[in-house]
């Protein structure tokens, strides 16, 4: 992380004024990247979740079994690589959303309403954003996988599949050459899903998490795969090297 | 840290009937107190240290224009982070209601959020005022927002492009607030290959399919020069009717419509020395 020098204490805005922090050391940052890398693979009836396990800060890993992966229900699910203290506090805050949700319109809550209020939810940080690239994936009213993507402040977009995270440029073209359909902005309309049956698929995700792990430091030592079907949802753990 | 204001967000609850009273949704025009600010002494410079981390998505070419028979609206759908292209489908056209689009350049974020937002107070007025809103004042709510957030670093540069009854309308609306009426429109990165194009084939009386023709070419040069936009090229028409989308193209495969022979293209040259 860059040295960057945040002077706490009250600011000039009135929003803030109420509070009167402690000095802080000039060096301190809010934010640490703590690496890890996410995928969502959405299939026609299926969707595949995956999530290195290793949670490291610079050069240190700091440990080798932490879940990116949070699980609003069984077919919903939110990845969130980057800083972990953000995504534990982002985490919170869209389960007690999601709940609230659910007493107040007596059905779970669909993907495409949890994409947008988990856009929402980052665009109302965005000042001082959630540190955190996401994921939110599931299974859509159809029951077709559902895959959106985020940047830290809020902009989604869905997709056939998605890659987060510090394995992102190592994977994301891997996925590209092998499930790139069709752009869904193309007129006639174009299918724009991967097709790859459901075992192809997550042999190609446990492929590109084990390749990823030979070349990118902050993802290692396991990788924790969901496959969610409207049979109902799995989960896997493939060992990755621990070096 | 302060509290995050979610009333803008909040469902109503079941027990309150749809005589529900329209004030209470004005919390949708959320203000600027609704955003937690850091609590650090210089705002400014942490808001630019931020934006090296979190890179929001930048990069574009919209334009827009009116002609005899409506608006056309064109846009290319690629998004970058830094050097890295982070999407190819990105959505630039914003489809606000059957009337009304926005168009999307600069944050991905801060546009996409204000407006959906605009939409919602779009569909307020329409509500409390029994009639669809005219593009002038869509424009300049959307125009208000941004001027009650000056300096707090947001991005949008916007065309709101629409038909009501005064016929067919076109605003810039960018995050300085500054709303411009206009005939012809091109932003983001792209704006001036695109401008080139658009401005060399423009004629007020145009035909329609000339004239979407005009809208995907100039989109197409502006591509092919400029190194963060790209994608497909999705391309409206507005009429008193509303909006369709009219093309969508990918640009690999535009490039051989438009140079079929690769000799024909202009970047081809001959090598001196062989020609001699």
């Amino acid at each position: 992380m860059a040295n960057v020098a945040y002077q706490l204490g009250s600011s000039g805005y009135a929003a803030n004024s109420a509070h009167s922090a402690p000095h802080a050391h000039p060096s301190w940052s809010p934010y640490d990247n703590n690496g890890g890398t996410c995928v969502a693979v959405a299939g026609n009836d299926y969707c595949i979740v995956a999530a290195s396990t290793r949670l490291s800060t610079g050069f240190s890993i700091l440990s080798r079994d932490v879940s990116m992966i949070f699980k609003l229900s069984d077919k919903l699910m939110i990845l969130s690589p980057g800083f972990q203290a953000d995504a534990r506090t982002l985490h919170k805050v869209l389960q007690q959303r999601y709940i609230q949700y659910q007493f107040n319109h007596s059905r779970p809550m669909s993907v495409a309403a949890c994409a947008q209020l988990l856009g929402n939810t980052l665009y109302y940080k965005r000042f001082f954003p959630y540190y955190t690239f996401n994921i939110c994936a599931g299974l859509d009213e159809q029951g077709k996988g559902a895959v959106y993507s985020y940047d830290a402040i809020g902009s989604h977009e869905r997709s056939g599949y998605a890659v987060q995270g510090s394995g992102k440029d190592l994977i994301q073209p891997v996925l590209d050459n092998q499930l790139k359909a069709a752009s869904p902005l193309v007129l006639p309309p174009e299918n724009w899903m991967s097709s790859l049956p459901l075992d192809q698929a997550v042999d190609l995700v446990k492929d590109a998490f084990v390749s990823a792990g030979e070349r990118d430091i902050y993802t290692g030592d396991a990788v924790e795969i969901y496959i969610i079907t409207k049979e109902g949802t799995r989960r896997e753990v493939v060992e990755l090297k621990k070096d | 840290m302060d509290k995050l204001d979610f009333s803008g967000l909040c469902s109503r609850p079941f027990s309150e009937k749809s005589s529900a009273h329209l004030e209470d949704l004005s919390a949708i025009t959320s203000s600027v107190q609704d955003f937690p600010l850091p609590q650090v002494q210089d705002v400014d410079r942490f808001e630019s240290e931020v934006m090296a981390y979190v890179k929001p998505n930048h990069g574009t070419t919209t334009l827009g224009f009116i002609f005899k028979h409506g608006v056309i609206i064109a846009v290319d759908s690629r998004a970058s982070m830094g050097s890295y292209i982070s999407s190819q489908t990105v959505k630039k056209v914003i489809e606000i209601n059957p009337y009304l689009l926005g168009t999307m350049a600069g944050g991905a974020a801060d546009c996409q959020f204000w407006q959906r937002n605009l939409g919602q107070q779009c569909r307020l007025y329409e509500l409390n005022n029994g009639k669809r809103i005219s593009v002038r004042a869509a424009s300049k709510l959307l125009a208000n927002v941004m001027f009650s957030y000056k300096g707090y670093g947001l991005s949008m540069g916007t065309m709101v492009a629409g038909y009501d009854p005064t016929g067919p309308g076109l605003y810039y609306v960018d995050s300085d607030g500054q709303r411009t009426k206009g005939q012809i429109f091109s932003v983001g990165s792209g704006s001036l290959y695109a401008y080139g194009v658009l401005d060399n084939g423009y004629k007020w009386d145009m035909e329609v399919e000339d004239a979407i023709e005009l809208g995907r070419r100039s989109i197409y040069h502006a591509t092919f020069r400029d190194a963060v936009s790209g994608g497909t090229v999705s391309v409206y028409h507005v009429t008193a009717n509303g909006w369709k989308k009219v093309r969508g193209d990918d640009v690999g495969e535009l490039h051989y419509e438009y140079y079929p022979a690769a000799e024909a293209h202009p970047c081809f040259g001959t090598d001196p020395l062989e020609a001699a």
